[in-house]
């Protein structure tokens, strides 16, 4: 068997009384597309958080091709090559596009006027930001240094989208990437997940979207009550099958399917 | 899938498009301005800045529109503006401090009392002031950032404890003008002056302005000003893109505290003396430059050069309708309706469509 490019031994996190993760494992393989599926409030979020370093697990260790890492904030996830959108998009509104997309990595101007005085490189950003929603076929967009806060909430997931796919190098983590786009723009964002496979990246997706599960993954990570239910191949299960795994109506055959 | 699930093919193939554009079309004079002012948040501001001086200059003639009149306000509001890019820079955090004023009036008197009670060579005190007024920024920031106090509280505190400190420190005593010039002249360095055609600066004027100009740029092209931009837009969100949170608020922390000590120092060439009993009134002064000028104090939004001409505005105010010979609560009912009108202009800017 191949190596996990990224994978979770045992995950636990608590908030409080509340446990989000109880003993989780995880393993993405290369070149996959991984979705991650469970009903709400099962832990999906926080297994993303403390794979992309938002949060940090309190137990169970996490493995980047083989070699243990922790991650201590989402910066450390970056560096690790894994890019993620999140649910809230984690954009600023009253910024531009370009500032969004470059935050946390700015290009500053080369010469003395980066060097010395840390001055971005405004055009540099600002063209690499438009080939990327081009490359999204966010057309819609007018203006790239318009503030966020005046796009629409599919535009600004596309944006979001377009960050990460622009960006991560190891892993892509989506968490809920078409829940807010219209059908032209989830269209797009599919599209762009199979492209971003065809270059050799995997990608988790996070979706309650069935049809869009069962169209784009290779294996799905069923999550309940904080920990992996069963792995299973989407060409040999239905999709109310994976529904009634996912909500407790019916138990997986053997310990791991798949 | 069904054939009534296939509706999402029409999309399936890729069309050739570009990025959407569309005929402006003909748009009222309102939303023209909306626009502009949209775009640049110091601009309204600076027109009422003008206008007030027009106006002024219109009532009192070359008594008002003089340049030795009008570098007067300069050389009035320098300790205001000072501290004011202090306060905007925390404010554009979603922050707000309320120890800038007492930061101001220790920093002065640890200049003068290291200078003159343990004899340390002037320069070297001056040093030790400014270090002073980062270290209390530095005590803020802390707080805020990592015991995750509110500002508003942590600077409540501080605030009290910094300017008792600063009267049990001091013993309440003033160093007179005269010891000072005699014995210690930088610490009134920043009060020199000098003319240029009848207009009369002083560096801590020029200081100022340049300290403005600097953070302005600073705010626009430098990845600092945009992460400071962006914690204070949603520090959640600035936080999950990358940004280290802490340490762009320990940044404006203590640049903040920094430059509150150079305003202590201007404040010594201001007056001459060092007394412990100076600046009480830029606290609020400061955050009324910082809402006049327009920038928002939950956070994120505004221009810093807005704090200026809020600083000069109060400053226009005060020396045009002192000239004009009316009761000093003038002064203060028309900064009350400025403050209001701004943050009125200010919601209806903030609207994406007006």
């Amino acid at each position: 068997m191949t190596e996990p490019v990224l994978s979770a031994k045992n995950l636990t996190k608590r908030y409080g009384k509340v446990t989000a993760l109880d003993n989780c494992d995880f393993e993405l393989y290369p070149g996959e597309i991984l979705a991650v599926i469970g009903d709400n409030g099962a832990g999906k979020s926080t297994l993303i958080k403390a794979l992309s370093g938002a949060v940090t697990a309190d137990e169970g260790e996490i493995y980047v091709e083989g070699k243990q890492v922790r991650f201590a904030s989402p910066n450390d996830g970056r560096e690790a090559g894994i890019e993620t959108v999140y649910q809230t998009l984690a954009m600023s509104p009253a910024l531009s596009i370009t500032d969004n997309m470059f935050m946390g990595r700015e290009i500053r101007k080369k010469g003395w006027m980066g060097k010395l005085l840390r001055q971005l490189d405004r055009k540099a950003m600002e063209d690499f930001a438009r080939q990327k929603l081009s490359d999204l076929g966010l057309m819609t967009i007018q203006n790239i240094s318009q503030p966020v806060e005046t796009l629409s909430g599919g535009q600004r997931q596309g944006v979001a989208v377009a960050r990460a796919a622009a960006f991560g190098s190891k892993v892509i983590i989506l968490d809920e990437p078409t829940a807010a786009l219209g059908v032209k723009e989830s269209r797009r964002v599919l599209e762009l997940i199979q492209d971003v496979k065809k270059r050799g990246i995997p990608i988790i997706l996070i979706s309650h979207n069935m049809p869009h599960v069962f169209e784009l993954a290779d294996r799905i990570h069923v999550h309940r009550l904080g920990r992996r239910l069963c792995v299973i191949d989407p060409k040999e299960y239905s999709m109310s099958d994976a529904v009634a795994f996912m909500t407790g109506a019916k138990e997986p055959d053997g310990p791991r399917a798949a | 899938m069904s054939q009534d699930d296939a509706y999402e093919d029409v999309v399936k193939t890729r069309r050739e498009e570009s990025f959407a554009s569309f005929e402006s079309r003909q748009k009222g004079l309102l939303h023209k301005v909306h626009d502009v002012l949209h775009g640049n948040p110091a601009l309204v501001p600076l027109i009422v800045l003008l206008a007030s001086i027009a106006v002024f200059g219109l009532l009192l003639g070359s008594r008002f529109f003089s340049p030795f009149a009008l570098t007067l306000i300069l050389q009035q509001v320098q300790i205001v503006g000072i501290v004011a890019a202090a306060q905007s820079l925390i404010i554009l955090t979603a922050g707000i401090d309320l120890s800038v004023g007492a930061i101001t009036v220790f920093s002065s008197v640890v200049m003068g009392q290291f200078a003159f009670r343990y004899g340390i060579p002037p320069s070297i005190a001056v040093v030790c002031g400014l270090g002073f007024g980062t270290l209390c920024g530095a005590l803020n920031g802390l707080l805020v950032s990592k015991m995750k106090l509110p500002p508003f509280i942590v600077t409540l505190g501080t605030w009290q404890i910094i300017l008792a400190s600063n009267y049990l420190y001091s013993r309440n005593e003033t160093i007179r003008s005269q010891d000072i010039e005699a014995s210690a002249p930088i610490l009134q360095f920043m009060g020199t002056r000098f003319e240029v055609a009848g207009a009369v600066f002083t560096i801590g004027v020029v200081f100022m302005i340049l300290l403005m100009l600097g953070l302005a740029w600073a705010l626009k092209n430098t990845a600092w000003g945009r992460h400071v931009y962006a914690v204070g837009d949603d520090a959640e969100a600035a936080a999950l893109s990358g940004v280290n949170v802490h340490r762009t608020l320990m940044s404006v922390y203590m640049l903040g505290g920094l430059i509150c000590g150079f305003a202590g120092w201007a404040l010594i060439g201001r007056l001459g003396s060092v007394s412990p009993t100076s600046a009480y009134e830029a606290n609020i002064e400061s955050i009324t430059a910082v809402v006049i000028g327009g920038i928002s104090l939950f956070g994120g939004r505004g221009s810093i050069l807005g704090a200026l001409f809020g600083a000069l505005i109060v400053g226009v105010f005060s020396l045009g309708l002192r000239l004009l010979g009316a009761d000093a609560q003038w002064t203060y009912f028309f900064i009350g309706v400025l403050i209001i009108v701004a943050v009125a202009v200010d919601q209806w800017i903030r609207k994406v469509s007006a």
